[in-house]
């Protein structure tokens, strides 16, 4: 495992590109994190937002360029060591995909039971506790297909928490919800922000809930970054495609 | 119009050569995860429970009708030819050296094999495996492995179960036409059996097994393109593992014949 300088850049990324055959899905995207930030990534469908995600977590690999999560290169590491960092890099995808065999406890208890020693009381307590911190502490016994949207992002979420990590990453997640729910989702973020100190990427269309959660936002165009700073500075932009998204966003 | 044909023609081999070169890959990986810690114990356990004991009135049927109509039409050849008095051994021969394993097989290939591609197919698609990767938990050895493991345990089992009702519901019709003790009809089934007759047709169902899970698997986890995928992978799944189960019949009972005479 190569261990950089950059040990204080929670998330690294440079010169990242990618493709999918004759499709370039990424093309020399720099981004850099520091610990505690809320970095929310924007632009339009396929421009490789989710994909960002994935490969920061290693679910798929770059075609060149360098990923370091807290200084570790993750290219081209193998699966064990990938782990090592994967347990300290929790993720909540887009439609939860919370696994539909196991009960919600049994969801959030998945990962604990594999990476932890802790006894059955032990572990029953710590998801009561993840749970209860995303209000879903009354639905332990229900299966995945008996929640709603809303519900399942938070049981992703306590699951996603579950190794304690100090990177989270969102993929879309106020997408398909009502205003109200996903306006609960960014308030969990924050908090999740303020009691944890997290450093999170959050993918997502929603410039609304972007405003509230962001401490940075860049913007993909075309696989490439066109815009890095500051939510407040995003909105006083004068560069056409800029103005363009946030028009067609509000 | 020759680059067009080329084209016709190297498309769909391409995607033969490259469909086995990956399911090689993939069975390696597996392979690889089965034998490292740590163990998935109680999955395996569920899924031999899945795949064993919940296959089990599925295959002792086809197991039990397969005895019957061995009885029905051997028993007029039989007559015919004046050996009569051999049916039991037929039916005994019958369904322990071919009918039971294939049977079994097939049968295994159509429940679980459609099961595990359409249950990892819809993983797939709904992100489950990505999740569980990101979970730093290993699929190829909490989906694949256990899955795999779990077939060539139970095959075996499910080929004895298969057999024996064959056996009796085979017995049962013989009696009926013609009065005969299940005691004396065994000891006329299996007094010229031998361990050799029994043992290589019994265990060649570890193959069949080996054949559906890592075909089911692999199919279910290369799973794309949403429910319409899910529904191919379930489908390719049984025909694939079916396909497979009987080519690799034709060659472990020429190698039985090699290695284990009569």
């Amino acid at each position: 495992m190569i261990r950089t300088k950059s040990n204080s850049q929670p998330i690294f990324v440079q010169k990242l590109h990618k493709s999918f055959g004759s499709q370039t899905v990424l093309q020399g995207v720099n981004l850099a994190t520091v610990q505690g930030e809320t970095l929310v990534v924007l632009g339009r469908s396929g421009t490789g937002k989710s994909v960002l995600l994935k490969l920061i977590v290693g679910l798929q690999q770059p075609d060149s360029g360098s990923i370091r999560i807290h200084g570790h290169e993750i290219s081209g590491l193998a699966t064990e060591g990938l782990n090592e960092i994967r347990k300290k890099i929790g993720f909540l995808f887009q439609q939860a995909a919370l696994y539909d065999s196991l009960t919600v406890e049994e969801n959030v208890a998945f990962p604990l039971a594999r990476h932890t020693s802790l006894r059955d009381s032990e572990r029953r307590d710590r998801v009561h506790r993840l749970l209860a911190s995303v209000g879903m502490e009354k639905e332990l016994t229900k299966m995945p297909s008996d929640l709603s949207g809303g519900m399942q992002k938070r049981v992703g979420l306590a699951r996603a928490l579950a190794l304690d990590p100090d990177i989270l990453l969102f993929d879309e997640p106020t997408a398909g919800l009502d205003p109200i729910t996903a306006a609960e989702i960014g308030e969990l973020i924050v908090k999740l922000k303020k009691e944890r100190n997290l450093t999170s990427i959050v993918v997502t269309h929603d410039v609304h809930g972007a405003r509230s959660f962001a401490d940075r936002v860049i913007l993909l165009r075309e696989g490439k970054v066109v815009f890095d700073g500051p939510f407040s500075q995003l909105e006083q932009s004068v560069d056409p495609f800029v103005v363009r998204f946030m028009k067609d966003a509000a | 119009m020759s680059d067009v044909v080329i084209t016709i023609i190297s498309r769909p081999l391409c995607a033969f050569f490259e469909w086995f070169g990956e399911l090689g890959v993939f069975c390696s990986r597996v392979t690889r995860a089965a034998f490292h810690s740590p163990w998935e114990g109680l999955e395996l356990l569920r899924q031999m429970d899945a795949i064993g004991a919940k296959s089990f009135p599925l295959v002792a049927l086809a197991g039990a009708a397969t005895g019957v109509v061995l009885s029905l039409q051997t028993r007029d050849s039989l007559t015919r030819f004046g050996a009569k008095a051999l049916l039991p051994e037929v039916i005994v021969f019958s369904l322990i050296k071919e009918s039971g394993p294939v049977i079994t097989g097939l049968i295994v290939s159509g429940r679980v094999g459609a099961g595990i591609g359409a249950e990892l197919g819809s993983m797939r698609v709904t992100e489950q495996i990505d999740a569980m990767e990101v979970s730093a938990v290993d699929p190829y050895k909490f989906l694949a492995a256990t899955r795999v493991l779990a077939c060539l345990c139970m095959l075996p089992l499910l080929t004895l179960a298969a057999d024996s009702c064959g056996i009796i519901l085979g017995w049962i019709s013989a009696t009926l036409a013609s009065p005969i003790t299940l005691q004396l009809f065994m000891h006329r089934g299996l007094q010229d059996a031998t361990l050799s007759d029994f043992l290589p047709s019994t265990f060649k169902t570890v193959v069949f097994g080996l054949i559906i899970g890592f075909v089911a698997c692999f199919q279910g986890m290369r799973t794309k393109g949403g429910t319409e995928g899910v529904g191919r992978s379930a489908t390719s799944s049984v025909v694939i593992s079916s396909l497979f189960i009987i080519l690799a019949d034709v060659i472990l009972v020429r190698l039985i014949q090699v290695f284990f005479p009569s």
